[in-house]
Order: structure tokens, then sequence, then C-alpha cells
């Protein structure tokens, strides 16, 4: 009986350390997605901006433009996963991960080759362990993208958009690619977040510019150099900003995701301490109880033993 | 034409500067373009280069900002990029160090020039505000 109880309590006193070290990860979480969505809202002011300038681009502009045009016959899909680097998020990680699955899914249903980007070393360990081929991974920034992140995986992705099968140069019809899918996480709230997929190129500028009051007259804008070329400089720009925005949005959706999973895992600690707690004592107690009952045992033997010899 | 410009200066993680001005000065593509109020609709691209902003009081707000957009509409101005400094941001003796010792290293590849532009429109922009 001793002995178990000695395990016990060092049992009690292990769970009493992990249960520090997942009370400090939640509160670190819980401090961070506040940073997060700071940030968010920092880049607010762009977005609503470049997505006016680009709205009124496409609508009185009325120029083509390759990264706005669909390709009749897709045959190629990219296809972005953005994961975290980090476990200790409960679902976070594999959901995103099951619904990028479900996609490659669709779009080989529907005929189209599928390219794979990563982003997060999770998602890289999947793939690896699965033998599937990534055609470019980036790692390290899951819980903290800085906009030079966005911009690094944005110049990639666009420029395999933007290969051009006619080139006889660069032209490689093995890598040009018709469209690209983002598998993100969507933060709703402290305790909701949701795995999500858009297509994020050919482009769909869906904001539009609200219309015009009554009586009010849109503006007629002048180009320079030209409006071709400020769709080529302002598009780029616009294609990295939702990519920005997707990774705060998974940023703090994978905070999000660690916080609950620490709590939970801290409140699963105190449990089992209380639990542990309660059969150490019983241990305790069943062991005195066995040690009076020796003694009174054995001080009876004595007495008889007294008796009977006198 | 009376009145003044709402300019609003962004870079991509932050509202920069946003206020009323009576006049603006860019560099784009083509060359210098100075914007008062009343001016035609136009947006353009920007070189990398300084954007100087005159209030109404008087006062001179001067930002280095790399390769953005400017946006003319309704005296509405809007100036997106990338990245940008307010040049009461910029530490001038690290720009300095920096050029320098880019300018020493001698690599003459598209990022080092590239490099050397963004610091240059810094130090200019710092040399422009005092």
């Amino acid at each position: 009986m001793a002995t178990s109880l000695r395990e016990y309590r060092a049992k009690i006193k292990s769970t009493q350390s992990m249960k520090k070290i997942t009370r400090a990860m939640e509160l670190i979480a819980a401090s961070r997605i506040v940073k997060a969505q700071q940030q968010a809202a920092a880049a607010t002011p762009y977005a609503r901006e470049l997505t006016r300038a680009v709205s009124a681009l496409a609508t009185f502009g009325a120029v083509d433009h390759k990264l706005l045009t669909e390709n009749p016959e897709p045959k190629r899909a990219a296809v972005l996963v953005i994961a975290s680097d980090r476990g200790l998020a409960g679902s976070y990680s594999s959901a995103v991960l099951k619904e990028s699955e479900r996609l490659v899914e669709k779009l080989h249903a529907e005929g189209k080759d599928v390219d794979m980007y990563v982003t997060g070393r999770k998602a890289e360990a999947y793939f690896r362990f699965r033998q599937r081929p990534v055609v470019q991974s980036w790692t390290g920034f899951s819980d903290h993208p800085s906009y030079a992140d966005a911009r690094e995986v944005g110049d990639v992705l666009t420029s395999a958009f933007l290969i051009d099968p006619e080139d006889p140069e660069t032209g490689d019809p093995e890598r040009e690619v018709d469209e690209l899918h983002v598998v993100f996480t969507r933060f709703r709230s402290m305790i909701s977040q949701t795995p999500e997929v858009i297509r994020l190129l050919p482009l769909e500028v869906v904001e539009g510019e609200e219309p015009p009051a009554e009586g009010e007259v849109y503006p007629l804008y002048e180009f320079e150099p030209s409006a071709s070329e400020v769709l080529d400089g302002l598009l780029p720009k616009y294609v990295n900003h939702r990519l920005y925005f997707c990774f705060l949005q998974a940023a703090a959706s994978e905070l999000a995701a660690r916080q609950q999973a620490m709590k939970n895992a801290t409140d699963n600690a105190e449990d089992l301490i209380q639990k542990y707690t309660r059969t150490a004592n019983q241990a305790r107690q069943a062991g005195i109880t066995q040690e009076i009952s020796e003694i009174v045992g054995g001080a009876n033997a004595l007495a008889d033993a007294t008796a009977g010899s006198e | 034409m009376a009145g003044t410009l709402h300019v609003e200066l962004v870079s991509a993680d932050r509202l920069l500067w946003s206020g009323e001005a009576t006049s603006l000065l860019a560099r784009t593509l083509d060359g210098d373009i100075g914007i008062l109020p009343g001016h035609a609709p136009v947006m353009s691209l920007l070189a990398d280069g300084v954007v100087e902003i005159d209030t109404e009081d008087k006062e001179t707000w001067v930002a280095a900002v790399d390769a953005g957009f400017l946006s003319v509409a309704m005296d509405r101005v809007s100036i997106l990029a990338e990245s940008a400094v307010m040049s009461h941001d910029i530490d001038l003796e690290r720009a300095k160090n920096d050029l320098s010792r880019i300018k020493s290293a001698g690599v003459d590849d598209d990022e080092a020039a590239e490099e050397v532009r963004r610091l240059e429109a810094r130090i200019r922009a710092v040399e422009m505000a005092s």
C-alpha cells in the first residue's frame, strides 16, 4: 500500500507540472489572438482602398487581363493549403487538411491535375509522410504572418498562373496553372473556426464599388502610364493582399484553436489531479487502518500469550 | 478651386497617415505629379520614391514609399504601398550605413538595385523633411 501511495503522489506532481505548462500556453495563445486581431484590423484600410481601386479599374478600364480571364478548359489547378507550424491546437490542422483532401478529390473528378503548395510544417509533414509531391512549401510564420510572407507566396503562385504556354522560353505546359484555390481557416469567433476554400485566381472582384448615388457621376479616370499597365501593377498586389488576409485569418484561428485545446487540457489536468488526490487519500487511509489492525492484532496476540503462560 | 484633399496613405499592414491636405507631390513612373484640390480623376503607378503632403496648417509630411499606387477622385487621394515609412520613423544613420554597405559589397543584381533605390528614397525623404 505504501508503494502505491508514493506512485499516486508522483502522478499528482507530474500532472501538476503539466497543468502549469498547458495553462501557460493557453495564456500565451490568448494574448496573441488580440495581437492577431489588431493586425487584421490594421490591414483593413489597405484592403478597402485596394478593392475600391481594383473594382473601379475593372468597371471603367474594361481591359482584359490574364489574372481576370477564365480559361475555358482548365487542366491544372493549384491548391494552397494553409496549416499551422506547431501542433497542440486541437483539430485545427487536421480540419484544414481534410478540407483540402476533399477539394483535391473534387478537382480530380473534374479532370484537373492538382499542384500542391503548402504553408506550415504540419501540412508539409502530412504530405511528405504520404509521399505526395508538393511543388513548394513555406514554414515558420503560421502564427505571426507578415505582409512580406504573403508577398513571397503570392509572387510564386501568381507567376505559376501567368506562365505563357505559347512562349517557347518560359512556356512549360506542365507547369501552367489555370486556377488557384486556397484552403484556410476562417476565424468566426473565439470558439468557432471553420475551414474554407476560396478560388483566388482567376480573380473575381466581388466587392464592387457602391453604385453612384442619384445625380452623382462616376469619375472618369485617367490612367498613367496606361490602363493595362496600372492593372498589371495592381492585380498582383490585390492577389497578395487577399493571401495576406487568408494568412491573418488562419493565424487567428490557429491561436484560438490552441487556446481552446490548452484550456481543455488544463481542465483535464485539474480533474486528474482531483481523482489522484482522492485515491491517494484512500490509499493512505487504508495504510493507516492496516497498521492499526496490525498493532491491535499484535497486542491481542501478546496479551493472549501472556495470559496463557500464567 | 477651393477646398482640400482628403488623403489616405496606407501600407499593406497599417494606415500610415490620413487627413486633409492642400497639396500633394508624388513620383510616378512617368515623372513627378502634383495634386491640388480639383484634380481630374487619375490612377497611376508610383515609382520608388518620396511622397510629400502639405496640410492646411502649413505642415509638411514626407513619406518614403516603395512602388505603390495612387488614385485620385473627387478630391479623395489614396496612396497604397506594400510598404511605406513616414520620414520621422526613418533611422537616417542606419539607412546610410546600409546603403554604403550594399554599395561597397558590389553585388549587382536586381535585388541589390531595388534595395539601393529603397534606401535612397528613405534618405531623400528625411532630407526633404528637415
